[in-house]
Protein backbone atom coordinates (compact mmCIF):
# COMPACT_ATOMS: atom_id res chain seq x y z
CA UNK A 1 0.00 0.00 0.00
CA UNK A 2 1.03 3.63 -0.96
CA UNK A 3 0.92 6.67 1.28
CA UNK A 4 -1.93 8.45 2.92
CA UNK A 5 -1.15 10.88 0.08
CA UNK A 6 -1.07 8.74 -3.12
CA UNK A 7 -4.90 7.09 -1.99
CA UNK A 8 -5.88 11.07 -1.81
CA UNK A 9 -4.66 11.47 -5.26
CA UNK A 10 -5.55 8.52 -6.53
CA UNK A 11 -9.32 7.97 -5.30
CA UNK A 12 -9.66 12.09 -5.55
CA UNK A 13 -7.88 12.18 -8.76
CA UNK A 14 -10.93 9.83 -10.05
CA UNK A 15 -13.13 12.59 -9.77
CA UNK A 16 -11.43 15.76 -9.62
CA UNK A 17 -8.12 15.35 -11.51
CA UNK A 18 -5.10 14.16 -10.18
CA UNK A 19 -3.65 18.04 -9.97
CA UNK A 20 -6.65 18.99 -7.88
CA UNK A 21 -5.62 16.62 -5.12
CA UNK A 22 -1.63 17.13 -5.55
CA UNK A 23 -2.33 20.65 -3.99
CA UNK A 24 -2.10 19.47 -1.20
CA UNK A 25 1.65 19.21 -1.17
CA UNK A 26 1.46 23.08 -1.42
CA UNK A 27 0.91 23.55 1.78
CA UNK A 28 2.65 25.42 3.73
CA UNK A 29 1.28 25.91 7.00
CA UNK A 30 0.05 29.22 6.71
CA UNK A 31 -3.25 28.31 9.07
CA UNK A 32 -5.34 31.03 6.63
CA UNK A 33 -7.84 28.18 6.43
CA UNK A 34 -7.88 27.83 10.37
CA UNK A 35 -7.67 31.32 10.96
CA UNK A 36 -10.83 31.80 8.56
CA UNK A 37 -12.50 28.23 9.27
CA UNK A 38 -16.00 29.01 11.27
CA UNK A 39 -15.84 25.37 12.61
CA UNK A 40 -12.74 25.72 14.31
CA UNK A 41 -14.35 28.56 16.30
CA UNK A 42 -16.05 26.37 17.71
CA UNK A 43 -14.78 23.13 17.17
CA UNK A 44 -11.31 21.17 17.88
CA UNK A 45 -10.77 21.08 13.77
CA UNK A 46 -7.63 22.42 12.83
CA UNK A 47 -7.63 22.38 8.56
CA UNK A 48 -3.81 23.28 9.16
CA UNK A 49 -2.93 20.35 11.50
CA UNK A 50 -5.27 17.66 9.02
CA UNK A 51 -2.97 18.49 6.09
CA UNK A 52 0.25 18.16 7.93
CA UNK A 53 -0.66 15.13 9.25
CA UNK A 54 -1.92 13.78 6.06
CA UNK A 55 1.88 14.98 4.16
CA UNK A 56 3.22 12.98 6.98
CA UNK A 57 1.25 10.23 6.40
CA UNK A 58 -0.37 9.41 10.01
CA UNK A 59 -3.40 7.55 8.43
CA UNK A 60 -4.76 6.39 11.68
CA UNK A 61 -4.83 9.17 13.85
CA UNK A 62 -6.35 11.36 10.20
CA UNK A 63 -9.14 8.41 10.23
CA UNK A 64 -9.83 8.30 13.98
CA UNK A 65 -9.77 12.14 14.62
CA UNK A 66 -13.99 13.31 15.41
CA UNK A 67 -12.48 16.79 14.28
CA UNK A 68 -12.28 15.51 10.55
CA UNK A 69 -15.86 14.79 10.26
CA UNK A 70 -16.74 18.91 11.67
CA UNK A 71 -16.03 20.87 8.04
CA UNK A 72 -19.37 21.87 6.95
CA UNK A 73 -18.03 22.38 3.71
CA UNK A 74 -18.13 25.99 3.37
CA UNK A 75 -15.02 26.84 1.41
CA UNK A 76 -13.65 29.73 3.28
CA UNK A 77 -10.74 27.88 3.22
CA UNK A 78 -10.77 26.63 0.08
CA UNK A 79 -11.49 30.29 -1.67
CA UNK A 80 -8.42 31.86 0.42
CA UNK A 81 -5.43 29.43 0.38
CA UNK A 82 -2.53 31.39 -1.02
CA UNK A 83 -1.28 27.97 -2.10
CA UNK A 84 -4.20 27.14 -4.11
CA UNK A 85 -4.54 24.09 -1.84
CA UNK A 86 -8.18 22.88 -2.92
CA UNK A 87 -9.06 21.82 1.07
CA UNK A 88 -12.52 21.54 0.69
CA UNK A 89 -12.64 18.63 -1.46
CA UNK A 90 -9.22 17.25 -0.29
CA UNK A 91 -11.15 17.06 3.25
CA UNK A 92 -14.42 14.78 1.68
CA UNK A 93 -11.87 12.78 -0.33
CA UNK A 94 -9.93 12.03 2.83
CA UNK A 95 -13.72 11.55 4.67
CA UNK A 96 -14.48 8.99 2.03
CA UNK A 97 -11.32 7.29 2.72
CA UNK A 98 -12.13 7.08 6.50
CA UNK A 99 -15.88 5.94 5.71
CA UNK A 100 -14.21 2.93 3.21
CA UNK A 101 -12.65 1.37 6.45
CA UNK A 102 -16.07 1.62 8.83
CA UNK A 103 -15.18 5.20 10.17
CA UNK A 104 -18.40 6.38 9.87
CA UNK A 105 -20.79 7.72 12.22
CA UNK A 106 -24.39 5.78 12.72
CA UNK A 107 -26.54 9.00 12.33
CA UNK A 108 -24.46 9.48 8.86
CA UNK A 109 -24.83 5.83 7.98
CA UNK A 110 -28.97 6.70 8.46
CA UNK A 111 -28.93 9.58 6.36
CA UNK A 112 -28.11 6.90 3.78
CA UNK A 113 -30.66 4.31 4.48
CA UNK A 114 -33.07 7.14 3.97
CA UNK A 115 -31.50 7.64 0.37
CA UNK A 116 -31.68 3.92 -0.53
CA UNK A 117 -35.41 3.93 0.87
CA UNK A 118 -37.00 6.79 -0.27
CA UNK A 119 -34.11 8.56 -2.67
CA UNK A 120 -34.20 11.47 -0.25
CA UNK A 121 -31.59 12.29 2.86
CA UNK A 122 -34.85 14.39 3.96
CA UNK A 123 -38.13 11.82 3.19
CA UNK A 124 -41.54 13.84 3.42
CA UNK A 125 -43.91 12.01 6.36
CA UNK A 126 -47.84 12.61 7.07
CA UNK A 127 -47.60 16.21 8.10
CA UNK A 128 -46.12 17.59 5.79
CA UNK A 129 -48.15 16.28 2.97
CA UNK A 130 -50.75 18.18 4.76
CA UNK A 131 -49.03 21.32 4.15
CA UNK A 132 -48.26 20.90 0.46
CA UNK A 133 -52.16 20.27 0.32
CA UNK A 134 -53.13 23.75 1.84
CA UNK A 135 -50.99 25.06 -0.22
CA UNK A 136 -52.52 23.69 -3.27
CA UNK A 137 -49.37 21.75 -3.82
CA UNK A 138 -50.02 17.40 -4.39
CA UNK A 139 -49.48 16.30 -1.28
CA UNK A 140 -46.36 14.13 -2.35
CA UNK A 141 -43.80 15.61 -4.80
CA UNK A 142 -43.63 14.09 -8.03
CA UNK A 143 -39.63 12.42 -7.05
CA UNK A 144 -38.24 9.25 -6.14
CA UNK A 145 -40.12 8.42 -2.91
CA UNK A 146 -43.59 8.77 -5.09
CA UNK A 147 -42.32 6.56 -7.85
CA UNK A 148 -41.36 2.88 -7.03
CA UNK A 149 -39.75 2.82 -10.54
CA UNK A 150 -37.70 5.80 -10.07
CA UNK A 151 -36.27 4.76 -6.73
CA UNK A 152 -35.18 1.37 -8.13
CA UNK A 153 -33.30 3.31 -10.87
CA UNK A 154 -31.11 5.22 -7.35
CA UNK A 155 -30.76 1.68 -5.62
CA UNK A 156 -29.67 0.43 -8.82
CA UNK A 157 -26.90 2.85 -8.76
CA UNK A 158 -26.16 2.26 -4.86
CA UNK A 159 -25.81 -1.40 -5.26
CA UNK A 160 -23.39 -1.00 -8.37
CA UNK A 161 -20.89 1.28 -6.74
CA UNK A 162 -21.06 -0.57 -3.33
CA UNK A 163 -22.98 2.76 -1.26
CA UNK A 164 -24.88 -0.51 0.53
CA UNK A 165 -21.98 -2.24 1.66
CA UNK A 166 -20.30 0.80 2.90
CA UNK A 167 -23.08 2.09 4.83
CA UNK A 168 -23.93 -1.87 6.28
CA UNK A 169 -26.96 -1.54 4.63
CA UNK A 170 -29.66 -4.62 5.05
CA UNK A 171 -31.89 -4.81 2.01
CA UNK A 172 -34.22 -7.49 3.72
CA UNK A 173 -34.62 -5.48 6.88
CA UNK A 174 -34.26 -1.86 4.80
CA UNK A 175 -32.36 -0.39 7.41
CA UNK A 176 -28.76 -0.80 9.00
CA UNK A 177 -27.07 -4.31 9.84
CA UNK A 178 -28.31 -5.04 13.44
CA UNK A 179 -24.83 -4.76 14.90
CA UNK A 180 -24.22 -0.91 13.45
CA UNK A 181 -28.03 -0.16 14.63
CA UNK A 182 -26.99 -0.62 18.12
CA UNK A 183 -23.75 1.33 18.31
CA UNK B 1 -34.68 38.52 -22.87
CA UNK B 2 -37.85 38.51 -24.58
CA UNK B 3 -41.55 38.59 -22.94
CA UNK B 4 -42.37 34.57 -24.23
CA UNK B 5 -43.10 32.40 -21.69
CA UNK B 6 -39.52 30.21 -20.92
CA UNK B 7 -39.78 27.50 -19.02
CA UNK B 8 -37.25 25.57 -16.44
CA UNK B 9 -37.12 21.83 -14.93
CA UNK B 10 -37.32 22.92 -11.37
CA UNK B 11 -35.30 20.68 -9.54
CA UNK B 12 -36.93 20.18 -6.29
CA UNK B 13 -34.26 18.69 -4.13
CA UNK B 14 -35.46 17.23 -0.16
CA UNK B 15 -35.68 19.90 2.04
CA UNK B 16 -37.91 22.74 -0.11
CA UNK B 17 -40.92 19.91 -0.94
CA UNK B 18 -40.86 18.27 2.08
CA UNK B 19 -39.64 20.37 5.17
CA UNK B 20 -40.61 23.68 3.42
CA UNK B 21 -43.37 23.86 0.65
CA UNK B 22 -43.98 26.99 0.84
CA UNK B 23 -40.13 28.14 -0.61
CA UNK B 24 -41.39 26.04 -3.52
CA UNK B 25 -44.69 27.99 -4.27
CA UNK B 26 -42.41 30.95 -3.86
CA UNK B 27 -40.37 29.82 -6.91
CA UNK B 28 -43.44 28.74 -8.67
CA UNK B 29 -45.58 32.30 -8.00
CA UNK B 30 -42.86 34.54 -8.26
CA UNK B 31 -41.55 33.25 -12.01
CA UNK B 32 -45.17 32.92 -12.82
CA UNK B 33 -45.25 36.92 -12.41
CA UNK B 34 -42.78 36.47 -14.76
CA UNK B 35 -43.91 34.45 -17.67
CA UNK B 36 -41.41 31.94 -16.49
CA UNK B 37 -43.20 28.28 -15.80
CA UNK B 38 -41.71 25.86 -13.59
CA UNK B 39 -41.67 22.27 -14.56
CA UNK B 40 -41.69 18.72 -12.09
CA UNK B 41 -38.82 16.65 -12.86
CA UNK B 42 -40.55 13.35 -12.83
CA UNK B 43 -38.38 10.89 -10.86
CA UNK B 44 -35.80 13.43 -9.75
CA UNK B 45 -34.01 12.52 -6.19
CA UNK B 46 -32.00 14.17 -3.20
CA UNK B 47 -29.34 15.80 -5.49
CA UNK B 48 -27.52 14.35 -3.25
CA UNK B 49 -26.32 16.61 -0.64
CA UNK B 50 -23.03 17.92 -1.54
CA UNK B 51 -21.36 17.87 1.71
CA UNK B 52 -22.64 14.02 2.97
CA UNK B 53 -22.55 12.05 0.45
CA UNK B 54 -19.87 14.06 -1.24
CA UNK B 55 -17.84 13.18 2.03
CA UNK B 56 -19.31 9.28 2.44
CA UNK B 57 -18.30 8.58 -1.59
CA UNK B 58 -18.07 10.60 -4.38
CA UNK B 59 -18.84 7.59 -6.71
CA UNK B 60 -22.43 7.15 -5.42
CA UNK B 61 -22.31 11.02 -5.19
CA UNK B 62 -21.46 11.88 -8.85
CA UNK B 63 -23.93 8.91 -11.09
CA UNK B 64 -26.95 10.12 -8.49
CA UNK B 65 -25.97 13.69 -9.26
CA UNK B 66 -25.67 12.61 -12.87
CA UNK B 67 -28.92 10.93 -13.51
CA UNK B 68 -31.02 14.29 -12.03
CA UNK B 69 -29.36 15.91 -14.61
CA UNK B 70 -30.01 13.43 -17.17
CA UNK B 71 -34.26 13.74 -16.32
CA UNK B 72 -33.63 17.67 -17.06
CA UNK B 73 -31.75 16.54 -20.09
CA UNK B 74 -34.24 14.54 -21.33
CA UNK B 75 -37.22 17.17 -20.87
CA UNK B 76 -34.74 19.73 -22.56
CA UNK B 77 -35.07 22.29 -20.15
CA UNK B 78 -32.39 24.21 -18.00
CA UNK B 79 -32.56 23.54 -13.95
CA UNK B 80 -33.53 25.90 -11.31
CA UNK B 81 -33.15 25.30 -7.44
CA UNK B 82 -33.91 26.47 -4.38
CA UNK B 83 -31.38 25.10 -2.19
CA UNK B 84 -27.58 26.00 -2.25
CA UNK B 85 -26.49 21.60 -1.69
CA UNK B 86 -28.64 21.28 -4.64
CA UNK B 87 -26.78 23.96 -7.04
CA UNK B 88 -23.87 23.12 -4.98
CA UNK B 89 -24.31 19.34 -6.06
CA UNK B 90 -26.06 19.72 -9.25
CA UNK B 91 -23.20 22.41 -10.71
CA UNK B 92 -20.23 20.58 -9.50
CA UNK B 93 -21.20 17.17 -10.90
CA UNK B 94 -21.99 18.77 -13.94
CA UNK B 95 -18.86 20.70 -14.17
CA UNK B 96 -16.83 17.02 -13.38
CA UNK B 97 -18.67 15.56 -15.77
CA UNK B 98 -17.71 18.23 -18.78
CA UNK B 99 -14.04 18.68 -17.79
CA UNK B 100 -13.13 15.06 -17.88
CA UNK B 101 -14.86 12.92 -20.65
CA UNK B 102 -13.54 9.73 -18.81
CA UNK B 103 -15.16 9.95 -15.80
CA UNK B 104 -18.78 10.75 -18.01
CA UNK B 105 -17.74 7.70 -19.51
CA UNK B 106 -17.53 6.01 -16.04
CA UNK B 107 -20.92 7.52 -14.58
CA UNK B 108 -22.53 6.66 -17.79
CA UNK B 109 -21.89 2.85 -17.65
CA UNK B 110 -23.05 2.86 -14.14
CA UNK B 111 -26.41 4.89 -15.41
CA UNK B 112 -27.32 2.72 -18.05
CA UNK B 113 -28.18 0.49 -15.52
CA UNK B 114 -30.45 2.43 -14.51
CA UNK B 115 -31.77 2.98 -17.47
CA UNK B 116 -30.23 7.25 -18.10
CA UNK B 117 -27.65 8.56 -19.76
CA UNK B 118 -26.05 11.88 -19.35
CA UNK B 119 -25.09 14.09 -22.16
CA UNK B 120 -24.11 17.33 -20.69
CA UNK B 121 -27.00 19.25 -22.68
CA UNK B 122 -28.53 21.12 -19.10
CA UNK B 123 -27.15 24.26 -17.19
CA UNK B 124 -27.68 24.56 -13.83
CA UNK B 125 -29.40 27.63 -12.10
CA UNK B 126 -30.28 28.74 -8.97
CA UNK B 127 -32.97 30.33 -8.85
CA UNK B 128 -31.70 33.61 -7.35
CA UNK B 129 -29.30 34.32 -10.55
CA UNK B 130 -32.48 33.28 -12.81
CA UNK B 131 -34.69 36.07 -10.67
CA UNK B 132 -31.17 38.52 -10.95
CA UNK B 133 -29.97 37.42 -14.59
CA UNK B 134 -32.72 36.47 -16.69
CA UNK B 135 -35.37 38.41 -15.31
CA UNK B 136 -33.37 41.43 -14.24
CA UNK B 137 -34.11 44.07 -11.45
CA UNK B 138 -36.40 46.45 -13.82
CA UNK B 139 -38.59 43.96 -14.53
CA UNK B 140 -38.61 43.37 -10.57
CA UNK B 141 -39.38 46.84 -9.52
CA UNK B 142 -41.92 47.01 -11.87
CA UNK B 143 -43.63 43.85 -10.16
CA UNK B 144 -43.55 45.61 -6.99
CA UNK B 145 -46.75 46.46 -5.35
CA UNK B 146 -46.23 46.37 -1.47
CA UNK B 147 -42.39 48.10 -1.50
CA UNK B 148 -40.30 47.13 1.31
CA UNK B 149 -39.57 50.32 2.86
CA UNK B 150 -37.87 50.69 6.23
CA UNK B 151 -37.20 46.82 6.50
CA UNK B 152 -33.64 46.05 6.91
CA UNK B 153 -32.71 42.61 5.93
CA UNK B 154 -29.47 40.85 7.06
CA UNK B 155 -28.81 38.56 4.33
CA UNK B 156 -27.06 34.94 4.68
CA UNK B 157 -25.76 33.68 1.27
CA UNK B 158 -24.79 29.95 3.00
CA UNK B 159 -21.99 28.43 0.92
CA UNK B 160 -22.57 27.31 -2.26
CA UNK B 161 -24.47 29.80 -3.61
CA UNK B 162 -20.91 31.60 -4.19
CA UNK B 163 -18.09 28.83 -3.56
CA UNK B 164 -16.27 27.74 -5.22
CA UNK B 165 -16.18 31.21 -7.31
CA UNK B 166 -14.88 29.35 -10.37
CA UNK B 167 -17.56 26.78 -10.55
CA UNK B 168 -20.36 29.05 -9.46
CA UNK B 169 -19.23 32.08 -11.78
CA UNK B 170 -20.83 34.82 -9.24
CA UNK B 171 -17.81 36.69 -8.80
CA UNK B 172 -15.01 36.81 -5.70
CA UNK B 173 -17.41 34.75 -3.02
CA UNK B 174 -16.01 37.90 -0.34
CA UNK B 175 -18.02 41.05 -2.28
CA UNK B 176 -21.66 39.41 -3.39
CA UNK B 177 -23.84 42.18 -4.77
CA UNK B 178 -26.92 39.43 -5.75
CA UNK B 179 -29.15 39.10 -2.88
CA UNK B 180 -28.21 42.81 -1.68
CA UNK B 181 -29.58 44.02 -5.46
CA UNK B 182 -32.47 42.37 -5.44
CA UNK B 183 -33.52 43.41 -1.29
CA UNK B 184 -32.76 46.81 -2.66
CA UNK B 185 -35.17 46.58 -5.37
CA UNK B 186 -37.94 45.64 -3.41
CA UNK B 187 -37.66 48.68 -1.51
CA UNK B 188 -35.44 47.07 1.25
CA UNK B 189 -32.43 47.57 3.06
CA UNK B 190 -29.49 45.34 2.99
CA UNK B 191 -27.78 45.49 7.14
CA UNK B 192 -24.09 45.22 7.47
CA UNK B 193 -23.13 42.11 10.70
CA UNK B 194 -20.19 40.83 11.64
CA UNK B 195 -19.28 37.22 10.24
CA UNK B 196 -22.23 38.15 7.18
CA UNK B 197 -20.42 35.65 4.72
CA UNK B 198 -20.01 32.81 7.55
CA UNK B 199 -21.65 29.58 6.83
CA UNK B 200 -25.00 28.56 8.67
CA UNK B 201 -22.96 25.71 10.50
CA UNK B 202 -25.31 22.86 9.65
CA UNK B 203 -23.55 21.73 6.58
CA UNK B 204 -21.48 18.75 5.49
CA UNK B 205 -22.97 16.23 8.04
CA UNK B 206 -22.18 18.26 10.95
CA UNK B 207 -26.02 19.13 12.04
CA UNK B 208 -26.59 15.41 11.82
CA UNK B 209 -23.72 14.43 13.31
CA UNK B 210 -24.05 16.76 16.00
CA UNK B 211 -27.02 18.82 16.70
CA UNK B 212 -25.60 20.77 19.58
CA UNK B 213 -22.37 22.06 18.19
CA UNK B 214 -24.11 23.04 14.88
CA UNK B 215 -26.79 25.21 16.32
CA UNK B 216 -24.41 27.10 18.85
CA UNK B 217 -22.80 28.05 15.88
CA UNK B 218 -25.97 29.00 13.94
CA UNK B 219 -26.83 31.22 17.24
CA UNK B 220 -24.05 32.95 17.46
CA UNK B 221 -24.76 34.15 13.67
CA UNK B 222 -28.13 35.08 14.59
CA UNK B 223 -27.12 37.18 17.55
CA UNK B 224 -24.93 39.32 15.05
CA UNK B 225 -27.72 39.70 12.99
CA UNK B 226 -30.30 40.97 15.15
CA UNK B 227 -27.77 43.19 17.33
CA UNK B 228 -27.19 44.67 13.90
CA UNK B 229 -31.21 45.86 13.76
CA UNK B 230 -31.77 43.28 11.49
CA UNK B 231 -35.75 43.20 11.36
CA UNK B 232 -35.35 39.68 9.24
CA UNK B 233 -32.69 37.18 7.42
CA UNK B 234 -33.17 36.27 4.04
CA UNK B 235 -31.34 33.59 2.56
CA UNK B 236 -31.13 31.59 -0.82
CA UNK B 237 -30.96 27.87 0.93
CA UNK B 238 -33.71 25.72 1.79
CA UNK B 239 -31.33 23.57 3.91
CA UNK B 240 -30.23 27.09 5.69
CA UNK B 241 -33.75 27.74 6.04
CA UNK B 242 -33.98 24.34 8.06
CA UNK B 243 -31.17 25.53 10.45
CA UNK B 244 -32.17 29.21 10.87
CA UNK B 245 -35.75 28.95 11.52
CA UNK B 246 -36.18 25.40 12.69
CA UNK B 247 -33.08 25.39 14.43
CA UNK B 248 -34.67 28.29 16.91
CA UNK B 249 -37.08 26.34 18.17
CA UNK B 250 -34.06 23.48 18.82
CA UNK B 251 -31.79 26.17 20.56
CA UNK B 252 -34.61 27.77 22.27
CA UNK B 253 -35.24 24.01 23.96
CA UNK B 254 -31.36 23.42 23.69
CA UNK B 255 -30.25 26.47 25.19
CA UNK B 256 -33.48 27.74 27.29
CA UNK B 257 -32.94 31.03 24.43
CA UNK B 258 -36.30 32.77 23.11
CA UNK B 259 -35.12 33.27 19.50
CA UNK B 260 -38.25 34.51 17.17
CA UNK B 261 -35.81 36.33 14.62
CA UNK B 262 -38.07 35.75 10.99
CA UNK B 263 -36.61 33.67 8.66
CA UNK B 264 -37.16 33.80 4.82
CA UNK B 265 -36.14 32.67 1.57
CA UNK B 266 -35.45 35.46 -0.71
CA UNK B 267 -37.96 34.67 -3.00
CA UNK B 268 -40.79 34.37 0.00
CA UNK B 269 -39.81 38.21 0.44
CA UNK B 270 -40.01 39.08 -3.12
CA UNK B 271 -42.99 37.30 -3.30
CA UNK B 272 -44.46 39.38 -0.26
CA UNK B 273 -43.49 42.50 -2.32
CA UNK B 274 -45.10 41.80 -5.30
CA UNK B 275 -48.36 41.29 -3.07
CA UNK B 276 -48.49 37.55 -2.30
CA UNK B 277 -49.78 36.78 1.20
CA UNK B 278 -48.06 35.25 4.05
CA UNK B 279 -50.81 31.83 3.80
CA UNK B 280 -50.04 31.37 0.36
CA UNK B 281 -46.21 31.60 0.82
CA UNK B 282 -46.08 28.70 3.60
CA UNK B 283 -44.79 31.56 6.29
CA UNK B 284 -47.97 30.70 9.04
CA UNK B 285 -46.67 27.61 8.96
CA UNK B 286 -42.96 27.92 10.19
CA UNK B 287 -41.36 28.29 13.78
CA UNK B 288 -40.54 31.83 13.18
CA UNK B 289 -42.99 34.40 12.51
CA UNK B 290 -43.20 37.04 10.36
CA UNK B 291 -43.97 40.67 11.98
CA UNK B 292 -46.29 43.06 10.67
CA UNK B 293 -43.76 45.54 9.30
CA UNK B 294 -43.24 43.18 6.35
CA UNK B 295 -47.03 42.05 6.04
CA UNK B 296 -48.22 45.15 5.61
Amino acid sequence: MGTLLDEIIEWGGGVFGEEHMETLMQCVQCGKCTGGCPSGRVTALRTRKLFRMAQEDMREEIFNAPELWYCTTCYTCYERCPKGVKCTDIIRVIRNLAAKEGHMSVPHRKIGVYALKTGHGVPIGPDQMKIREALGLDSQPPTTQKYKEQLEQVQTICRETGFDALIDFDWDKMDLKEAEAKK
Amino acid sequence: MSEETKEYAYFLGCITPNRFPGIETSAKKVFKGFGIESKEMEGASCCPAPGVFGSFDMYTWLPIAARNLAIAEEMGLEIYVTCNGCYGSLQEADHLLKEHPKLKEKVNEILAKAGREYKGTTKVNHSIVVLHDVVGLDRLKEKVTKPMKGVNVAIHYGCHFLKPHEVRGHGSSETPYILEDIVKAIGAKPVEYKDRLMCCGAGGGVRTADTQTSLDWTRQKLVNMIEAGADCVIHPCAFCHLQLDRGQYEMNEAFGTSFNFPVLFALQLVALAMGFSEKELGLDQQITKMPEKLLK
